[in-house]
């Protein structure tokens, strides 16, 4: 599986898709104003990614903030990813917060109430 | 007494101005103006937790306004660009205060005073709730939101949206959206 790498920009988050260490991280802000163009590659990749998972894949979702548009999309990507802890391979998401985050935190829940994978929040210090 | 965009202005801009646009919202202007906003000393030295509620809500009005606003009417005291919109971003006082303002046609006011009600008449829980709802279930159209713009807003300001319909004309009405952060 090729490993993708995206450098953050102003309003995409920084993403690396990594097969052979079963590693899928996104960090930073994602606010772009159209998020389905900017998540396709990646919900594309996790397709493929799902027809041969690594016997255990780690999720780290370390945002700093997102709008609405992205929200969905990252709906989306759990939701591979979800298919893929289904199916037998271990999937595990972390989810990073800073401390007074109130809101990072609550995003998280939602996701936790939506999707049936094992979530861990991560509290971080400012 | 028809609609003075001027007064609506200086009402707008009570308090520190941080911020101030009007012209086309397009994708490079969000960009430039939360460049802008991250600079202000006002926000730098807010806790982490409100700067970036202002910053996601900020960027929320302006995207809420890239992908809803039109061509102001030929007759409006304001630039002739296609997307045009207005916002404004002061501290007044203890909170931040996001105004927005719009020309819409009229046939859109009913739909557009209907969900912001929607929204505002719900508790905190149903807000969170509706939010699930609509992201788990939805269909978003491809101009992103999926409905949830509005009821992102109010949950993380935590506040009712303030706003208000002046008629133009006969055709046009404009549209002012309030936030408040504190």
């Amino acid at each position: 599986m090729e490993t993708i790498i995206r450098e953050g920009t102003p309003k995409t988050p920084y993403v690396r898709l990594d097969g052979e260490n079963g590693l899928v991280e996104i960090k930073g802000r994602s606010i772009p104003e159209n998020s389905v163009e900017f998540y396709k590659p990646i919900i594309d990749w996790l397709e493929k990614f799902g027809d041969q998972p690594s016997d255990e894949t780690g999720v780290n979702i370390q945002l700093e903030y997102f709008n609405t548009s992205s929200s969905k999309c990252i709906l989306d990507i759990f939701k591979r990813l979800e298919l893929i802890h289904k199916k037998g391979n271990p999937v595990e998401i972390n989810w990073y917060y800073e401390e007074d985050d109130e809101d990072m935190f609550e995003a998280g829940e939602d996701y936790q109430s939506i999707i049936n994978i094992p979530f861990k929040m991560i509290e971080m210090e400012e | 007494m028809g609609f003075e965009l001027k007064t609506w202005y200086s009402e707008k801009k009570q308090g520190e101005v941080l911020l101030e646009y009007n012209g086309s919202i397009t994708s490079e202007l969000i960009t430039e103006a939360l460049a802008s906003i991250e600079k202000s000393l006002n926000l730098k030295n807010e806790k982490n937790r409100v700067r970036k509620k202002v910053y996601n809500v900020f960027v929320e009005c302006l995207q809420n306004l890239y992908h809803h606003v039109d061509y102001p009417p030929l007759t409006a005291p304001v630039k002739q660009q296609s997307n045009f919109g207005i916002i404004i971003l002061s501290k007044d006082g203890t909170f931040y205060r996001i105004s927005t303002g719009n020309f819409v046609k009229k046939e859109k006011l009913n739909y557009i005073k209907d969900r912001i009600d929607q929204v505002n008449s719900l508790s905190d829980e149903e807000v969170r709730m509706l939010y699930r709802d609509i992201m788990s279930n939805e269909e978003f159209s491809d101009k992103g939101g999926g409905g949830l713009g509005m009821l992102d807003i109010v949950r993380k300001t935590g506040n009712k949206l303030e706003y208000y319909f002046y008629q133009f004309d006969e055709e046009y009405i404009f549209f002012s959206l309030d936030t408040y952060i504190s």
